[in-house]
């Protein structure tokens, strides 16, 4: 006999009768929804579920059995449920008992674009303005913090200066040093058809010094450490340390926050330097190696050309990157609900956030130093 | 004399617009073992973040150990968190430091101590709760849910506290640490004075510890006052969850 065959149909003088058979469960379901749904319904006035060869069934099968009477129950004016064996009458009658009816709910889809659009715009303002009163209490709490020098809490900055920065320095100093041969290397194919060799070093000194460096060390530090606050702050909201500390007296903000921000700060702009002299070392190999630009001849120009107060501006944009991407990274943190899922959606917010309001900001700067001649 | 440790009155609590608690009033006098007990969801653990300025509640007021919760200054709070300790549902131990750095951390913050006598004290409160010195150089990932309960009431006595706020302490530990942790909240109220406000579900705990109880129901609290008398209330869940247990 075949096994999955748990029901057969008779249909005749108008009546059906759907005679189950052996265990009904919640594997078997779907295929006698199947069978069910294929009856012709045109011609019936009574239904007859008979359930007396039945062995068992479980109690999504007893959902499914008074679904079926009480669909049929709708369309003829006459059912009958046969049943004689005791514990599966007790299992109808516990899902009869115990089963709310599920009510049809119709969710309303926000269909009209304005309406969407609204909701979009609204959703980004809060989020906005949570930013904004997250910047206050940072503002507020620094206050504090810088109150008196006892506040600062010095082990737990250099600890995150080691942590994001010292830890940070091979992985910059490579990422920076090929940065530096590929821009050479493009330029110095344009460049030797001019000629203008040596010019390699005034492109290299400018764009690594002002741009290049400050701006891969930022998006490695984003992803590295920001999404590492994220994470950190994250879980530590989950499993309620933040709401232990606050409880203790412990500022999350003194003892977290700010902590990582400042040592962030610090870390930078010795990231960045050594990310120049990486990026100009991978630039003066190239140099030598396809334009035969010698070393020396690579110093001695970069130190004609190159006006030290490119390297200030590459390093001075350090602190500011730091902040933003520490403060975002932080601030997502803490917007961690009690879930799992949402210390993913944050943290990959928060690298995402950092990278671009540190390009915006790097856009800032191009401007205003235009502006100011610099 | 009985002075009065806690008051709160005319409390709201909201959530979205889903109503928790509403002109809800009880009063915790100073040094007694004090009982929230309801249904599951009632909102104990709520009003105990209420107490302890985790929540910010919707109307009414708090007061606490003379200080008004509505209009506490940051000094006045600070003043206040070390007054009191408190036990987390799930611990809640600071899982990058070990049991001991988690027991000594507010000595450390708060006192100049020396490391000797901060170890001492550490060493005693991880006696005093039941913990074996092995245990205190593990971290919180590495011990049971139980041993996280003890090392966590360790952690809220290490101030020696006025005041302590348990979520369901004795949840999850096997019943010889329950009934050991019931004789230890006794002793410790009846030698430092303690008041003692917590969240139960163990019955035999409640009838052992509790000298009066709150038993929020219907977003009130449906009685106030000491067990002796509480199967005259009516009410389903008192009914149900005091009515087996007959001494
Ligand atoms: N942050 C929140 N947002 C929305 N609703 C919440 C929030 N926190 C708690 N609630 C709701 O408040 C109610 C009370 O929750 P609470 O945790 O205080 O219950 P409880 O009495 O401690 O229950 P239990 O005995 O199971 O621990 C619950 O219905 C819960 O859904
Ligand atoms: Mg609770």
């Amino acid at each position: 006999m075949n096994k999955t065959l748990t029901l057969t149909i008779s249909q005749k003088d108008g009546t059906l009768c759907l005679k189950f058979l052996g265990e009904i469960t919640v594997y078997t379901l779907s295929k006698n929804q199947e069978t069910i749904d294929k009856i012709d319904r045109s011609k019936l006035n009574r239904v007859e579920i008979d359930l007396s060869d039945v062995t068992f069934i479980d109690t999504a099968a007893g959902i499914f059995l008074l679904g079926v009477r009480k669909h049929f129950e709708a369309l003829v004016s006459q059912t009958q449920l046969v049943c004689t064996n005791d514990e599966i009458l007790r299992t109808l009658a516990l899902v009869e008992k115990k089963q709310e009816p599920s009510k049809e709910h119709k969710e309303r889809f926000a269909k009209n674009i304005v309406e969407r659009f609204g909701k979009f715009i609204y959703k980004h303002y809060v989020a906005f303005l949570s930013f904004i009163s997250f910047l206050g209490e940072l503002f507020s709490a620094s206050m504090r913090y810088f109150r008196s020098a006892k506040n600062i809490r010095y082990k737990e900055i250099m600890f995150e200066i080691y942590e994001s920065g010292i830890k940070a320095l091979g992985i910059i100093a490579l990422t920076s040093f090929l940065i530096g041969v590929v821009v050479a290397y493009q330029s110095a194919y344009q460049l030797k058809i001019y000629g203008a060799n040596i010019f390699i070093v005034d492109m290299l000194g400018l764009s690594i010094l002002r741009e290049l460096a400050p701006m891969m060390t930022a998006i490695v530090i984003a992803g590295r450490s920001g999404s590492a606050f994220t994470a950190q702050i994250g879980a530590m909201k989950i499993t309620e340390e933040l709401d232990a500390m606050r409880t203790m007296g412990f500022d999350p903000y003194m003892f977290l926050v700010l902590p990582r921000i400042i040592a962030l700060m610090i870390a930078m702009p010795i990231l960045i330097f050594v990310a120049d002299i990486a990026g100009i070392l991978g630039g003066m190999l190239i140099a030598h190696i396809d334009l035969k630009i010698t070393v020396e001849l690579f110093l001695e120009r970069f130190s004609d050309v190159i006006a030290v107060k490119h390297f200030y501006i590459g390093v001075l944009k350090g602190p500011f990157f730091a902040f933003l991407i520490a403060s975002i990274a932080i601030y997502r943190g803490l917007m961690v609900k009690n879930d799992t899922q949402s210390i993913g959606f944050n943290t990959t917010k928060s690298v995402v956030e950092a990278i671009f309001a540190v390009i915006v900001c790097d856009a800032l700067f191009s401007i205003a130093f235009t502006n100011l001649g610099i | 004399m009985m002075s009065t440790a806690i008051e709160v009155k005319n409390l709201k609590t909201q959530f979205g617009s889903k109503i928790i608690h509403q002109s809800l009033n009880l009063t915790i006098n100073t040094g007694e073992i004090y009982g929230l007990l309801g249904p599951s969801g009632c909102g104990k653990t709520t009003l105990l973040r209420e107490m302890v300025m985790l929540e910010k509640y919707h109307s009414g007021n708090i007061n606490i150990l003379g200080y008004d919760l509505n209009n506490i200054g940051s000094e006045d709070a600070q003043k206040l968190r070390r007054e009191w300790g408190v036990l987390f549902q799930a611990g809640a131990l600071f899982s990058s430091l070990t049991l001991r750095e988690n027991i000594a951390l507010p000595l450390v913050e708060y006192t100049d101590l020396s490391p000797k006598m901060i170890e001492e004290i550490v060493r005693f409160k991880i006696n005093l709760v039941g913990l074996k010195h092995g245990d205190a150089n593990l971290y919180p990932a590495q011990i049971s849910g139980g041993m996280k309960k003890k090392a966590a009431l360790a952690r809220a006595l290490a101030m020696d506290p006025k005041l302590l706020f348990l979520d369901e302490p004795t949840s999850g530990l096997d019943p010889i640490s329950a009934r050991d942790f019931d004789a230890l909240i006794l002793e410790l109220r009846s030698l430092l004075g303690l008041t003692i406000v917590m969240v139960s579900h163990d019955l035999q705990s409640i009838y052992d510890t509790l000298d009066r109880v709150a038993i929020i129901d219907h977003k009130k609290i449906a009685y106030e006052g000491t067990l002796d008398n509480i199967k005259s209330v009516e009410s389903k869940f008192i009914k149900t969850f005091f009515g087996k247990y007959n001494e």
